[in-house]
């Protein structure tokens, strides 16, 4: 078995207003020193596979087919033993 | 001449739009499953509104990937008339029909209002009912309604004519201030490069029977209903 952890984020440059959202409520505890915060999700999945190059190419499908919408989020991921 | 409502494990505003055709234009209208692989004989297509599939993941993302979007797919390519309503809208953007994408209103708010809208463009299947610059009232009903596309794709649809409807203030004016999600441009409302595919966030169907004490929407459907009449003789 392996695990893929994948993180999908808004683009760069696409305003995040949940991120200001929590920006502000770290300020609001005086944690000012933070001056950006960004959301993004992150999905964990077991994955019944061994070989680690083919696992890969299946996360990055997953990702362009449906994990990600590649017009606004951008993606990264890991894959390691379960 | 026969239309379709798409339904999807929770959409919420089918009987909305299938009220819109039955009584206020009088037409026949079926619903569609989301599995169906074959829509039948259908003129027109409405995506209805609602949270199908919970929103999981992101508003339209798992609906976008049902068999019977690939049939609405095929339909659209041979030119058949297709409109998707706020969930709709979304599903329509993920699916890739129409450009751009639906982000989280920019106040953070679940946004349930009437609101006025300018017409952008009136000459289209969808909105040859209006005019050009008319300021009509329709209800929005979302929490990510906020229209987003990159700046080139922003400014071709511009140049095309692509936008229909603009959130704007009783006075038709748009600006940022009068822009209640933070959609770019104000875009409530758009339509593909050949003119048969729509997707708008604000409710064209809850602002069809005057009863309901709104009636500017029904000028989408009568729209639609002349160009059908008109393609068919």
């Amino acid at each position: 078995m392996l695990k893929a952890i994948v993180t999908v984020m808004l683009k760069k440059g696409i305003f995040d207003p949940q991120g200001r959202a929590v920006q502000n409520g770290l300020d609001s505890i005086g944690f000012d020193q933070v001056k950006k915060v960004r959301v993004g999700k992150q999905l964990e999945m077991d994955l019944e596979m061994t070989d680690m190059a083919t696992a890969e190419a299946s996360v990055h499908d997953m990702c362009d087919k449906m994990l990600a919408n590649p017009v606004v989020e951008s993606y990264s991921f890991e894959i390691k033993e379960a | 001449m026969n239309w379709g409502v798409l339904l999807f494990p929770g959409s919420n505003c089918a009987e909305d739009c299938f009220h819109a055709v039955d009584k206020i234009l009088g037409k026949p209208v079926k619903y569609l499953w989301h599995k169906d692989t074959d829509l039948g004989d259908v003129d027109a297509i409405i995506i209805p509104g609602g949270f199908s599939y919970g929103d999981h993941l992101r508003p339209g993302a798992i609906a976008h990937l049902s068999p019977a979007m690939t049939a609405v797919k095929e339909f659209a390519a041979k030119g058949g008339l297709v409109i998707g309503i706020c969930n709709g809208f979304q599903i329509l953007t993920e699916s890739r029909m129409l450009p751009g994408s639906l982000l989280q209103n920019r106040g953070l708010k679940f946004l349930c209002q009437d609101q006025t809208l300018q017409v952008d463009n009136a000459d289209t299947p969808f909105t040859s009912e209006y005019a050009s610059g008319d300021v009509v009232v329709f209800p929005i009903a979302h929490n990510e309604g906020n229209y987003y596309a990159a700046p080139d794709t922003i400014a071709e649809m511009e140049a095309n004519g692509q936008i229909l409807f603009r959130y704007c203030n009783p006075e038709g004016e748009v600006s940022d201030g009068t822009n209640p999600n933070g959609s770019l441009n104000g875009i409530a409302g758009i339509i593909n490069r050949t003119g048969n595919v729509v997707g708008m966030m604000p409710h064209p169907e809850r602002s069809a029977d005057s009863v309901l004490g709104l009636s500017d929407g029904k000028g989408v459907f009568v729209s639609m209903l002349k160009h059908l009449e008109a393609k068919h003789g």
